[in-house]
């Protein structure tokens, strides 16, 4: 009676929660918060001597980009900051040392007064050498610090002509700080060396490369890239430092978190979970150097005393920008120590997540700092195992059921005409 | 002679019905949607597409384009790409379009040219993946996929280093190939597979310790669902058709 009373209870109970459960909840996509800080862009305009060439479309290199700035100016997003520095612009003798420290901004980073910033765009002339490296360290300074994505979109038709510093390496030097930034590349009409050191630059800051020949084509990629500024600039991780073990390795709340990591190293995270609940990790190792062509990235979750729980791996080759991996993980039912009763404090369990990595360098390839690294935790609510159903579906049950009625019916019933034929005749 | 002719074309329909979506012709944008212009450039920063839904950017030769889309349990999805080369190239390519889950793992195509290798005098290609059936619910250590985002990367595999750089358009197109549905009572996932783009934030002390959550109680009842529906519907036809069955050996009676 009990029994069954209780059963009762619980299908209404189920048909409530059923109900009351509603659609699935929102995803975490539409809780991320408002930043507080407007898209900020700096324009990096090369005015070396040579961009007087006149290559493209019958016009010279400049005309083109003065055109392509103004364009780009007055299709500018309301809330994007543009600031537009230039290099090489006034510097008119031979002294390299002179020439190389040629770099200026002429639109400070702000919301923009376009008459100005177009008057200041058309008063350039080609002058003098290409710092590159130098004009990139500046736009970052420039572009200042913040918890938002920067992004510089460098316009070049020569080789940087004083390095050192290499502008690839600076490029390195600044995405391994701690402010997000990306640096667009465009060439105009590059050559072999321009393509490579403006690949170079782009890959080390997960930036683009573009080879513009037409005034149309600079145009339409500028504007690109500064709309893409606005879209994407509030996804910033939380920058961390792993560790070489679990025992000191930081604490990790669910969200995205982004390291360095050197070749062949590990890096260590915790994470804690509760019981009932699910671990999910993945992670992203970006090859923003060159590297042989095979590669592989391994994600474990350990307990602290090392034994594995679960891995995530992939392994690529050839060309790729990033290589992922990802897990989940939940403490198994009917483990052996005693379930605790309902109400009772337990510590969470502390997962150790490990990352490491099976690059291998280039000759010549720097080493440090290292590779960035991208890491997702989530913690959610553990999804059982469904228990053997005991109930069946589908057409062939119904058949199956039906034609066994069918013949228990035909069964009884020939048995019954036996038994009543048999006792009438006793 | 009439019920081996039904039976052999229901067998025939049998066969082929499940085939012919296949080989239907490309698949169609849905009436009414909105074309998308943009392309994100990572996982986090992936421009977010229904499925239906047409994409059309341009890019440079060498970009990782990135799209994201979401997929429910019983779906199969079917991803389409036309990249177009307005202009020449210096030798032969390879495209690849990648797919991966909400939490970065690739996922295996059944189906399409996924990686397919292009003359240097052609002007477009055709990239296509067609990918598994998303289940309600797998083990935690199992790949298979799960109801949640997924991530479309389109990228060049390999090309002569001078095309870096060149301007090529891209059509996209992420389809629903069938749409299965699925019942609770398989296994639900309690979360979807949704990447949690949020900073996360690092904790400086020890986690503190917490109540046991109530279970659900009630483990033997299996939760309602269809199942009740279909075994109760089998065990009242059952019922019918043992009484028919009884009501058949009855000697009919004389008038």
């Amino acid at each position: 009676m009990i029994n069954k009373r209780r059963s009762t209870a619980v299908l209404l109970g189920l048909l409530a929660a059923t109900a009351l459960a509603g659609p699935p909840p929102a995803s975490a996509d539409e809780t991320t918060e408002p930043a507080a800080e407007p898209p900020k862009v700096e324009l990096v305009l090369d005015v070396s001597g040579s961009m007087r060439a006149r290559d493209i479309d019958g016009r010279s290199r400049i005309s083109v980009a003065q055109q392509a700035f103004n364009e780009v100016v007055d299709a500018l997003p309301e809330e994007t900051e543009l600031g537009i520095r230039v290099l090489g612009a006034t510097y008119r003798g031979k002294d390299k040392k002179q020439g190389c420290l040629d770099t200026q901004q002429i639109v400070p980073v702000g919301p923009v007064d376009r008459t100005q910033a177009k008057a200041a765009v058309a008063t350039l002339r080609p002058t003098g050498f290409t710092p590159v490296g130098l004009a990139l360290r500046s736009a970052a300074q420039d572009l200042g610090t913040g918890t938002t994505a920067r992004r510089i979109v460098l316009i070049t038709d020569g080789e940087d002509t004083c390095a050192p510093p290499d502008p690839c390496d600076v490029a390195r030097e600044l995405a391994a700080r701690g402010t997000r930034l990306v640096v667009d590349t465009l060439g105009l009409a590059p050559d072999a060396k321009v393509r490579r050191q403006l690949l170079c630059i782009a890959g080390a800051t997960g930036g683009t490369y573009t080879a513009a020949e037409s005034a149309e084509e600079l145009t339409g990629r500028i504007k690109q890239l500064v709309d893409r500024a606005k879209d994407t600039y509030t996804a910033t991780p939380t920058v961390v430092d792993g560790t070489a073990g679990c025992v000191d390795a930081p604490l990790l709340s669910p969200g995205v978190y982004t390291d360095r990591e050197e070749f062949s190293t590990h890096r260590w995270y915790r994470v804690p979970v509760r019981p009932g609940q699910e671990l999910r990790a993945s992670v992203s190792i970006a090859l923003d150097r060159p590297v042989r062509p095979d590669h592989g990235v391994l994600l474990r979750a350990t307990t602290g005393d090392g034994r594995e729980l679960v891995r995530g791996v992939d392994a690529g080759s050839g060309r790729t920008d990033v290589i992922s991996a990802g897990l989940r993980w939940s403490d198994a039912e009917g483990s052996p120590a005693p379930k605790p009763s309902e109400g009772t404090l337990v510590e969470p369990d502390i997962v150790c997540l490990v990352v490491s990595n099976s690059f291998a360098p280039r000759a010549g390839t720097e080493a440090r700092p290292g590779m960035p690294v991208e890491l997702t935790v989530g913690v959610v609510d553990a999804s059982p195992a469904p228990a053997g159903p005991g109930l069946g579906r589908g057409w062939l049950l119904l058949a199956v059921l039906t034609v066994a009625g069918l013949l228990t019916g035909l069964v009884a019933g020939l048995l019954t005409r036996w038994w009543v034929a048999t006792w009438r005749e006793n | 002679m009439r019920t081996p002719l039904i039976v052999s074309a229901a067998a025939l329909v049998a066969v082929v019905g499940p085939a012919l979506p296949a080989a239907a012709a490309a698949p169609t944008p849905s009436p009414g949607a909105a074309t998308v212009t943009k392309a994100g450039t990572s996982f986090l920063t992936a421009t977010a597409i229904t499925a239906g839904q047409p994409v059309r950017v341009g890019a440079s030769t060498g970009d990782y384009l990135y799209w994201s889309f979401t997929a429910s349990a019983g779906q199969v999805h079917r991803v389409s790409a036309t990249v177009s080369f307005p202009k020449a190239r210096g030798g032969p390519s390879v495209w690849s379009v990648d797919v991966f889950d909400g939490l970065r793992r690739r996922q295996a195509c059944t189906t399409g040219a996924q990686t397919p290798l292009v003359d240097a005098t052609a002007t477009s290609v055709e990239l296509g993946c067609t990918l598994r059936e998303v289940r309600s619910w797998a083990d935690p250590w199992s790949a298979d996929p799960l109801p949640g985002t997924y991530y479309v990367r389109l990228a060049v595999a390999e090309l002569p280093e001078a095309d870096l750089g060149l301007p090529v358009d891209v059509d996209l197109l992420v389809s629903t190939a069938s749409d299965a549905g699925s019942a609770a009572d398989d296994g639900e996932l309690q979360a979807p597979l949704t990447a949690d783009n949020r900073a996360g934030a690092v904790l400086t002390g020890e986690p503190t310790p917490a109540p046991v959550p109530e279970s659900d109680g009630a483990g033997w009842l299996p939760g309602l669902g269809s199942r009740w529906a279909w075994t109760t519907a089998g065990g009242i036809l059952a019922a019918v058709a043992g009484v028919v069955g009884f009501g058949l050996t009855r000697r009919p009676r004389r008038p």
